[in-house]
């Protein structure tokens, strides 16, 4: 469709250029004459996407990634400690270890408030975080966990501070809130021991309630494997902080822990589309997890082995707690880099499609013939 | 689940009164020139700033990349020669074919509120040109009947306006990033880079800064009986605003028309109301699979699964708590 006569001018176009990934050759006749006579690409090196390699918009990607980045995986790593530990000291205060129940309670206290400062530094505007208090969604695992984590925190500081005041020999000039704290120690202990397991297993549903292709499709799986990675990291700081006679219930905890892991972890890779499981085998997401997995395995075995061995107890630990930071840095990359390509939206969501449509539910595609 | 979306459709269902009509757009992509006109009029309307530095893609003439934070309407620009055209008009065959409830060219109905310059009447045939072909088509938020953003939103800052779209209020936006994870065809983002304004206020403070931004269907403009920026100077028609019962049988008229003419290739995107986000306000034709425009082929609201997911946070969280009460009952002191 020639809109000017000095398009007759034209000269013939040679064939065009293309660099990147293999692309089909377009000959004179598909673009349009030199002529004029036909409508044709007039940018030059404008990629064309021929055959099998059209599923998409010059690879740009389909969904986008939320604007997290490293202090959520802290915070993801931190609320799981704070949860696990929260767990420990509630089983530490009714089987009368109180070294561990202690040094779980401080622990709780300093993960959750670390965690919490991780959550709001990551915010557009940090200074609008009450902001999060202003409704109760259940639609939102953001929302329910706002409040999950705000009541732990709170039970916990009113733990750690009669545990310090404990310590100090009620130095603390508390006055007449002493009182006050020792009559809430009982429900806030309660209150704790409720929302610590919440606390390390709703990171989960936070991730897989979104359509980033890794975390959707592990989204079966993500509570389990946070709540395993919650548990092994709290037992190694307990492994860490508290002597090995009162410490077996952390041992065994984290030993639990790194089977779940395991297991969970090999599980969800199972469930994905391979493409969706990809970002968590290369790369950098890659490396961190198998560091991962190897750290668990290694603090977990110690654990079993050399637990009544303060030194081996203690490196055990601290395996542990690196290994659980690692799975939330390697899980949350991995999605991150998910995104990336839109083959992995692209493909899977067309796979589900046609499995739809071959067990005959024609009547549920965003797509329609009339 | 339908938190938020019942048979009186989404404004009804989010408290506002079932009075008004569910607005929306119907994009026809294949009378769209590619003009920009839309983007640059949703820009200025909006105050939206530039997306970083101005750069040559290299796809086509589209230089803008994708729907954002700071670019609400996008025009995306497709060439594709005759293997592809064909490829794209098998596809819909087989779309026509699934022998769908309701398949059949729908007799012609008098057409709902027409806006002023009415082209109805004129040829709108495609040009037929079987050896190449553009494909351009205004992408914009699809203002989901179940919308992941507005139900993740943990601060409310999101909502359900009276016209059933989808609006966020930067003044109480946190900038959490949540909905932009949330949002099956990636429009919501948050503004990060969003420091430069337009030049003759480069000093004023962006008020979006660091909130999540998408198109609000120019709510400013719809409470004030006007039509959005970006429909009211679409030169060819190709974006229409309205309600969206009307739009999609226009759409649908629209679609039966074409394959009469043997484009088979023409399709609806975001009609079917049985979807996996309960259909859309805005509605596209598109003339080849959505994947090529860069829309997701199967999007599904991440919300729908959220009861199964609560299920098993909470099997997750019952097991540690058991396997921790067992570590402490089963220890030797």
């Amino acid at each position: 469709m020639s809109l000017s006569a000095f398009d007759a001018a034209r000269p013939p176009e040679g064939p065009r250029r293309r660099g990147g990934r293999r692309r089909g050759r377009r000959t004179l006749g598909e673009v349009g004459m030199g002529d004029g006579s036909r409508e044709g690409a007039v940018v030059e090196d404008v990629e064309i996407a021929p055959g099998d390699d059209h599923g998409s918009y010059y690879g740009r990607p389909v969904v986008k990634a939320p604007p997290w980045e490293e202090p959520i995986a802290i915070y993801l790593f931190l609320g799981g400690l704070a949860g696990g530990s929260g767990l420990l000291a509630f089983g530490a205060r009714c089987t009368g270890r109180e070294v561990l129940r202690r040094s779980s309670r401080l622990t709780a206290l300093g993960a959750a408030g670390l965690g919490t400062i991780a959550l709001i530094e990551d915010l557009g505007r940090p200074e609008r975080f009450a902001n999060m208090m202003r409704v109760v969604k259940v639609s939102s695992p953001m929302s329910l966990g706002t409040y999950v984590l705000a009541s732990f925190s709170t039970v916990s500081g009113v733990l750690a501070v009669l545990e310090v005041d404990e310590m100090t020999g009620r130095r603390i000039p508390l006055g007449p809130l002493r009182a006050l704290l020792r009559l809430l120690e009982g429900p806030s202990a309660l209150v704790q021991v409720v929302t610590a397991p919440l606390l390390a297993s709703y990171t989960g549903a936070l991730l897989g309630n979104t359509v980033v292709p890794t975390w959707e499709a592990g989204r079966a799986h993500l509570p389990a494997l946070f709540a395993s990675s919650a548990s092994l990291a709290s037992g190694g700081a307990a492994m860490l902080t508290s002597p090995v006679a009162e410490a077996g219930p952390a041992r065994a905890l984290a030993v639990a822990g790194v089977a779940g892991e395991v297991a969970s972890m090999h599980r969800m890779k199972h469930a994905m589309h391979p493409l969706e499981a990809e970002p968590l085998e290369i790369g950098r997401a890659g490396t961190l997890l198998r560091w991962s997995e190897r750290l668990a395995i290694a603090g977990g075995v110690g654990a079993l082995l050399g637990g009544r061995n303060r030194v081996i107890a203690a490196a055990s630990g601290a395996a542990l707690l690196a290994s659980s930071a690692l799975t939330r840095f390697g899980v949350l990359y991995a999605g991150l880099e998910s995104v990336k390509d839109p083959r992995r939206v692209v493909v899977p969501q067309k796979a589900r499609l046609a499995a739809r449509r071959a067990a005959g539910t024609t009547d549920d595609a965003i797509t329609t013939a009339d | 689940m339908s938190l938020l979306a019942g048979p009186d459709g989404p404004a009804a269902s989010s408290g506002w009164s079932a009075e008004g009509p569910r607005k929306g757009f119907f994009t026809d992509t294949s009378i769209c020139i590619g003009c920009k006109a839309c983007e640059v009029a949703c820009k200025e309307w909006n105050h939206n700033p530039v997306d970083g530095p101005m750069e040559i893609l290299g796809s086509s003439y589209d230089n803008t990349g994708e729907l954002g934070a700071n670019t609400w309407r996008h025009v995306a620009f497709v060439e594709q020669g005759r293997e592809r055209i064909e490829e794209a008009r098998e596809s819909g065959r087989r779309l026509v074919s699934l022998g769908m409830p309701g398949i059949g060219p729908k007799p012609s109905g008098p057409r709902g509120a027409v806006p002023a310059g009415d082209l109805s009447s004129t040829d709108r045939t495609p040009p037929d040109t079987p050896e190449f072909r553009w494909l351009m088509s205004s992408d914009v938020c699809k203002h989901c009947t179940n919308a992941g953003c507005l139900d993740v939103c943990p601060t409310g800052a999101i909502f359900r306006s009276e016209f059933g779209s989808v609006v966020v209020q930067e003044d109480v936006c946190n900038g959490c990033g949540t909905c932009v994870s949330a949002c099956p065809f990636g429009v919501i983002q948050r503004r990060d880079d969003g420091t430069v304004s337009p030049h003759d206020e480069r000093e004023a403070p962006d008020e979006r800064r660091g909130t999540a931004s998408k198109c609000t269907l120019c709510y400013d403009r719809l409470v004030d009986g006007e039509q959005p920026a970006c429909s009211a100077t679409c030169p060819t028609q190709s974006i229409t605003f309205g309600e969206t019962e009307e739009l999609v049988e226009d759409a649908r008229e629209r679609v039966a028309d074409l394959h009469r003419r043997g484009m088979t290739e023409a399709r609806l995107y975001g009609a079917n109301p049985r979807d996996g986000v309960g259909g859309t306000g805005s509605v596209f034709l598109l003339l080849d699979e959505p994947e090529v425009y860069g829309l997701p082929p199967d999007p599904q609201v991440p919300t729908k699964a959220l009861p199964q997911l609560y299920l098993r946070t909470g099997l997750a969280a019952a097991g540690m708590a058991a396997v921790a009460a067992l570590s402490f009952l089963g220890a030797r002191r």
